[in-house]
């Protein structure tokens, strides 16, 4: 178990990896997520996962360069194994059919998105889909999105692939068109935010999921604590995904940056 | 594994005990005095998490100790162990120089007796029940200290003893959780011939005696010999796998797994509810133990970080209270200060704790709670607004309650803050499984003294049923566990070969 057979450069700083995990394959649903650990002295981290092939036993991750514990983790190579992965983690997504659902993703939160993409579609949705990355090298997933979705909107902010600018910008373009019966929107903390005001003023239920930080995973430390509808939740085993309308993303993304000193020091220690 | 009234008197009628009780006389048995266990010095041993404070008794000690017992006719220690030690016939062995036949005994009853030996609340249990302190009002005979030596003197000895088995009755019972409770579950049924497969979520097999308790009052090395031991008995164990959501209960049954131990803890760590409570630099106990005792972030050659700083506040009362404060002396905190609302009287932590704390410069700031959280520019936590204090009348839990004071606000520093006001169970598993009763507060219900919850092949015990308690407790609901399932199973599959 926890074999990697299969490993792909998106881009310099974000991987592709496929690894044997039967049995989170055949449990996992949209919306879940698994702790990995790379080396006995390895830090225990979520990640979503981006897909699973259960006749091969096997689910996909992907991967961001950030910090010390990812950066081990994109090192491994096809034939290395993960130290230890768990999962399926915290409540998959709550997928109706609804009617017509806007998915947004940015950056490697395109990864989680596809999942739920595609169980939107399978419950008979129409779904549209806008992906966004801040240029073209930095953009995942696009043909397997296009796959997906009734429609595909592409943006990159600086306007080297697709069309240029935010992701919200190409959100409100479709929200003003047809009416949008469910947004759901993962990536970044502030594009989430943004993603939430959006809808908000056109009043639009929006689930959004988030990437808290987190030792177990199983509902143990509370570090993954966010404010939703005034009430502390944990993410590892409330969420991931919440009210986007509720939730207090201000203080989600000052939480985010609560070891940023430390995880620095991490990183230079790793890089000496 | 019956300790009935008959068995005990047998036992001490033997020759052996019969001669031990005839070489001293009671009277010389009663003017020695307690063994003092030696300590590591406060100064020394904050340089370390990894220190054990505790040096444990060298043999001469432990033969005089175990001298001080009378061997009761009546044992009234063992009314107060929950996993019901012979305590006279552990101790004989020990006056009688017989080290490694102590720890068998200990073993005959208690899957982990280094660990207990360790970590009981003896002086609340098998001590206060002793003939010296019931009878004479003299300090009890340290029989927790006997039993940490037998257990030690063993281990170190290479010479580990298996407790006999029954013979295997191919019976699969799965245990969901590797902690304490889970632990004893395990040993008690694989003496009874069952195929035993422990499923735990971490990383690492011990649960709350690996994450939670600090290893300068239980090492690592201590909890991996006992769990050595049990897959020597047999004992299967599964890391990384998280029962509910890595597989369902139903899938287990179909690979062949007949009944269930649920000893999943409590997981779930509480906060105040406080203002500013989510402000970084703010945690809960369960997350700064883990972070240094599981992931080992007191070193840097661990990735995981953890958060340090010049005045580390802890709130709270209990032993996971104490191990968080001195945890943070030893991560270089130049003030560590508890903060509890009531006073020391009404502590729930072990006095050996608050005294051990109090000797490396903890400092103590009773009828006091913290009613807001002021942050930096960045929100991180710098300063606490604290409220004093009264006692008045006493509380369900017999404690006298704390009344907050009018006007007696103030601020104290803090760079990091440990809240440590206790936890609630783990909902992973009651939420997982249909049909499962579950208290208003989350723990799982039982049918008391069998541990049996509304699903008849579903045991449960320790934290998840009890909602916070000790280690000792949760090994003793694993053992009754276990007896009572055994019961269960035979009816069920095995009453033909039984018969046979």
């Amino acid at each position: 178990m926890n074999k990697i057979v299969e490993k792909e450069d998106f881009s310099e700083k974000v991987v592709k990896i496929v690894v044997e995990a039967p049995l989170i394959a055949k449990a996992r649903k949209p919306g879940n997520f698994v702790i990995v650990r790379v080396g006995e002295k390895g830090e225990r981290i979520p990640l979503t996962i981006a897909g699973a092939d259960v006749a091969k036993g096997t689910i996909t991750i992907i991967v961001q360069k950030m910090g010390v514990s990812s950066t081990k983790l994109c090192k491994l190579e096809v034939g290395d194994y993960i130290t230890d992965l768990v999962g399926p983690l915290g409540k998959p997504t709550e997928i109706h059919n609804v009617g017509t659902v806007l998915c947004c993703g940015g950056g490697v939160g395109v990864a989680p998105l596809l999942p739920i993409v595609e169980g939107y579609k399978k419950a008979g949705n129409r779904v549209i889909t806008v992906i966004a990355a801040r240029s073209k090298d930095l953009l995942i997933l696009e043909d397997e999105m296009r796959k997906n979705s009734d429609e595909l909107i592409v943006m990159t902010d600086d306007g080297s692939y697709g069309r240029k600018g935010l992701v919200t910008e190409g959100m409100e373009e479709i929200i003003k068109r047809e009416k949008i019966d469910e947004c759901i929107t993962i990536g970044p903390a502030i594009m989430m935010k943004f993603c939430s005001l959006l809808t908000k003023k056109y009043e639009i239920p929006t689930m959004a999921s988030l990437n808290s930080i987190m030792v177990d995973g199983t509902g143990m430390c509370g570090a993954c604590r966010v404010t939703v509808d005034g009430k502390t939740k944990f993410t590892c085993v409330d969420g991931p995904e919440f009210d986007a309308h509720k939730i207090d993303f201000d203080e989600m993304m000052s939480r985010l940056g609560g070891y940023k000193e430390e995880e620095k020091g991490k990183m230079d220690h790793f890089q000496n | 594994m019956e300790r009935s009234e008959e068995y005990i008197k047998n036992e001490r009628k033997q020759e052996w005990r019969v001669e031990l009780q005839k070489m001293t006389k009671a009277k010389d048995r009663m003017s020695i005095e307690r063994v003092q266990m030696t300590e590591m010095a406060p100064e020394e041993r904050i340089k370390s998490q990894r220190v054990e404070v505790n040096v444990g008794l060298t043999k001469e000690e432990a033969i005089l100790e175990a001298k001080r017992c009378m061997d009761c006719v009546n044992p009234t220690c063992m009314e107060g162990c929950p996993v019901s030690i012979n305590i006279p016939k552990f101790i004989k062995y020990i006056e009688r120089g017989d080290i490694l036949e102590a720890a068998s005994v200990l073993k005959e009853t208690s899957a982990l007796p280094a660990v207990c030996g360790r970590v009981c609340p003896q002086e609340v249990q098998c001590e206060q029940k002793c003939f010296y302190v019931e009878k004479l009002n003299l300090p009890s005979v340290a029989i927790g200290h006997l039993e940490r030596f037998a257990a030690d003197f063993e281990r170190e000895s290479g010479v580990i003893s298996v407790p006999k088995l029954a013979e295997p009755n191919g019976v699969k019972v799965a245990v969901i959780g590797s902690g304490p409770s889970g632990l004893s579950f395990a040993g008690d049924m694989a003496k009874l011939g069952y195929d035993v497969t422990v499923f735990e979520a971490l990383h690492e097999i011990g649960g709350v005696l690996k994450y939670g308790i600090p290893e300068f009052r239980l090492p690592n090395a201590v909890v991996d010999v006992e769990i050595e031991s049990l897959r020597k008995m047999g004992v299967e164990f599964i890391t990384n796998y998280i029962v509910g959501q890595t597989a369902s209960l139903d899938d287990l049954k179909k690979e062949g797994y007949k009944a269930f131990y649920v000893g999943s803890g409590a997981g779930l760590p509480r906060f105040m509810n406080i203002p500013g409570e989510n402000s970084n630099g703010i945690m809960s106990s369960n997350e700064y133990l883990t972070r240094v005792n599981l992931m080992g972030a007191d070193s840097e050659e661990s990735d995981t970080p953890v958060l340090r700083g010049k005045n580390v506040v802890v709130v709270g009362g209990g032993n996971t209270a104490m191990d968080s404060v001195r945890t943070a002396k030893r991560l270089g905190a130049e003030r560590a200060i508890i903060v509890y609302r009531r006073s020391e009287e009404e502590m729930p932590a072990r006095v050996e704790e608050v005294h051990h704390a109090k000797q490396e410069g903890i400092e103590f700031l009773t009828l006091t709670n913290p009613i807001e959280y002021i942050a930096d520019e960045n929100s991180r936590v710098k300063q606490i607004k604290v409220q004093k204090m009264e006692l008045g009348e006493p509380d369900a839990s017999g404690r006298r309650r704390p009344i907050p004071m009018e006007g007696s606000e103030y601020m104290i520093e803090a760079t990091v803050v440990v809240v440590a006001v206790g936890v609630s169970p783990n909902p992973l598993i009651p939420n997982s499984v249909e049909g499962l009763e579950v208290s208003k507060w989350g723990t799982i219900e039982v049918v008391k003294d069998k541990m049996q919850s509304s699903i008849p092949e579903v045991f449960a015990g320790g934290d998840i049923v009890r909602g916070g308690a000790t280690v000792i407790l949760a090994m003793g609901d694993g053992r009754k566990a276990a007896a009572n399932m055994d019961i269960y199973l035979k009816e069920k599959y095995l009453s033909k070969k039984v018969e046979l």
